[in-house]
């Protein structure tokens, strides 16, 4: 399955989550972390977990009103259930051990420059880019 | 409630970026990581315009403010370690993002287009992240201090 090539929207839409970055850091001085955020509402909840919950409502509602409204939204999930439930739970684990995932190492720590998210941000590509083509072109899944 | 609500509205931006830029939508992740196949290079300006505009934000940020708008302090991450943990996390990390398409900022707005499979991801996403927290410290004790 081929998926078109959008270089304003995925630059546009990249811009905005830039832009949610740096407004969280100047109004709540905190990294937009994905897994951070959400490991914060599971129980036993941080103490800021009102903020994270608000967070991640938007983050729910923004594209569901967006597709509400008529606007389009692009998706396909190409893999199984069995798949997504393995990934996930693979992605929960490597995402909490190594403290972060695209949102907080890929984008704010990288942003800042810091070398443990560097570091993080090269493994995870390199491996993700190693698994895809396991998975599509050896076992041709 | 002011301070709350900011964060709604700040999660819905990042939620409406995730949704144009194609990162809400596995199929377009994984073809982004099939350079051998349908490969689709969309994701490399996602992370780029996000990235660069993080960068310029927080440099702006830092320059014009001692403290956030409504906390006393900027929390940031402080270990400076590489070590194990963190790129076997990491690994890990990649391979379940290869195998299902999904990360957790794409996966949470994900939600709000209402497919099942991407609650099957999520509840597989808590449980994994709930289990590591499990493994790390008994209890939760260390989570809850």
């Amino acid at each position: 399955m081929t998926t078109p090539f959008t270089p304003l929207l995925s630059l546009g839409g990249g811009f905005l989550i830039g832009l949610a970055a740096t407004l969280y850091m100047a109004l709540h001085g905190r990294i937009v972390g994905m897994t951070g955020i959400v490991g914060g509402i599971i129980p036993p909840v941080a103490a800021d977990w009102r903020l994270r919950l608000a967070f991640v409502i938007g983050a729910i509602v923004a594209p569901m009103a967006f597709a509400a409204l008529g606007g389009r939204i692009a998706f396909a999930v190409p893999v199984s259930s069995v798949m997504l439930a393995l990934g996930g739970f693979i992605v929960g684990i490597g995402a909490n051990l190594g403290s972060g995932c695209t949102s907080g190492h890929g984008v704010c720590g990288m942003a800042r420059l810091s070398p443990r998210s560097i570091a993080a941000t090269a493994t995870f590509m390199a491996a993700a880019f190693v698994t895809v083509f396991v998975v599509r072109h050896v076992v041709g899944l | 409630m002011l301070k709350t609500l900011s964060a709604g509205l700040i999660g819905a931006i990042f939620g409406l970026g995730i949704a144009l830029s194609g990162m809400i939508n596995p199929g377009k992740v994984l073809n982004f990581f099939d350079v051998f196949g349908t490969w689709d290079p969309s994701l490399i300006l996602v992370m780029g315009g996000a990235l660069v505009t993080a960068a310029i934000g927080y440099r702006l940020v830092f320059a014009r403010r001692e403290t956030p708008v409504f906390d006393a302090a900027f929390s940031l991450p402080t270990n400076r370690k590489i070590d194990g943990r963190l790129i076997g996390g990491s690994a890990a990390f990649g391979i379940g993002w290869g195998i299902a398409g999904f990360c957790p900022g794409g996966a949470i707005p994900a939600l709000g287009l209402g497919y099942v499979q991407t609650f099957i991801f999520v509840g597989a996403l808590v449980a994994g992240i709930a289990t590591a927290r499990w493994l790390n410290s008994p209890g939760g004790v260390r989570a809850r201090q």
